[in-house]
């Protein structure tokens, strides 16, 4: 059936100000972009995390409930935060090469 | 050629078993030879909706296990004689249904059927994947509501890559169909439109079946709606949808919206 006939009844035309439809309509459009996009890859944020940890435990002994990885996402930047909490005294680990 | 239809959806309660049961009567009374199979073990209850919750001795999985034959477990509809049923083990551990299983059973059922219609259980687990696994065409029911489309959308992708068919570099046909829709409430712009559904999803529509009390009434009695009341606007909607599935061109209609017999008799207009 051809977008024209559909939009016809689909009645966008006049909606009033309480519609909510349009902000569901955006929302999924641009979560399903992102979803769509990783869809069969290996989880980025799991990925990111544990090398992050890898490095860092190179140097520092690391309590791994301690650490919080968050991801913001918004319409044009996306921000990583790891957040390792490190004791007072923490224990230090002699590089290796 | 027999044809294995998936009806799925990733979100549960959206209408897969009453479509399953809807559209299989529909195809059966066009006078094609139908079975609809139950996927959702532990859960089942395309028996229930099928009226046919009293005659069930074995099952699917008893199948798959080699307990029973195919002809044993499959029921036949007391209203249509080309209607079957092959119900979903209501004890039994999901487990026990395999890849290889569930393989030989459609296999079997594909020469004696025209349409194998497989209800998949909610989820992405093991019983929604093999109830696609061997699927050529799908209809995906979608609520016109966020969740509904979001879980839409993750299970078109798991048609694309998860099916027999996908695997050979063919593809599942897929059809999107509508259930729950409201046209007054889409037309407030409180509820995602039929084209915003459309074009979110980018799958062609196989039909719009409006919310109605006529399809809680169908499912209290045990009968699939086009056969409980033939005349009511959802029966009309599934029995469109299930001429286009056989491959014909019908105008697809949005339902109107209802109004109330009283207020009809009235001559009151909505508010």
């Amino acid at each position: 059936m051809s977008a024209s006939l559909l939009r016809f009844f689909g009645g966008r035309k006049s909606a009033p100000a309480s519609a909510t439809a349009p902000i569901a309509r955006e929302r999924l459009q641009i979560l399903l972009a992102h979803e769509r996009s990783i869809r069969g890859e290996p989880d980025l944020l799991v990925l990111l995390r544990d090398e992050i940890l890898a490095v860092v435990s190179r140097h520092v002994r690391l309590d791994p409930d301690r650490v919080i990885v968050k991801l913001d996402r918004s319409d044009t930047v996306s921000t990583l935060e790891v957040d390792i909490e490190l004791p007072n005294g923490f224990e230090r680990i002699a590089a290796a090469g | 050629m027999a044809k294995v239809l998936v009806v799925t959806s990733g979100k549960g309660g959206v209408g897969k078993t009453t479509s399953t049961a809807a559209l299989g009567a529909a195809l059966a009374q066009s006078g094609e030879k139908v079975v609809v199979v139950d996927f959702d073990v532990g859960l089942r209850n395309l028996d229930l909706v099928m009226g046919a919750e009293r005659r069930v001795v074995f099952d699917l999985i008893n199948v798959v296990q080699g307990v029973a034959k195919l002809s044993q477990a499959l029921i036949r509809d007391k209203r249509l004689e080309n209607l079957w049923l092959l119900p979903a083990s209501q004890t039994r551990d999901k487990e026990a249904l395999t890849d290889e299983g569930v393989g030989s059973i459609i296999a079997e059922l594909r020469t004696k059927f025209d349409w194998i219609l497989c209800d998949s259980p909610a989820g992405i687990e093991r019983g929604a994947t093999l109830a696609m696994r061997y699927a050529d065409e799908a209809v995906i029911i979608t609520n016109p509501e966020v969740s509904s489309v979001r879980d839409s959308d993750r299970i078109i992708g798991m048609l694309d890559s998860k099916t027999v068919k996908a695997e050979k570099g063919e593809h599942v046909k897929k059809h999107v169909l509508i259930t729950r829709y409201d046209t007054a409430r889409a037309a407030r712009g409180e509820m995602l439109t039929i084209e915003d559904i459309l074009e979110i999803l980018a799958t062609p529509l196989l039909g719009i079946i409006p919310e109605s009390q006529d399809v809680l009434r169908a499912s209290n009695v045990g009968s699939p709606v086009t056969l409980n009341n033939a005349a009511s606007a959802p029966a009309r909607a599934y029995t469109d949808a299930a001429r286009r599935l056989m491959g014909e061109t019908v105008t697809m209609l949005v339902p109107a919206e209802r109004k109330g017999l009283m207020n009809r008799l009235l001559g009151r207009r909505a508010a």
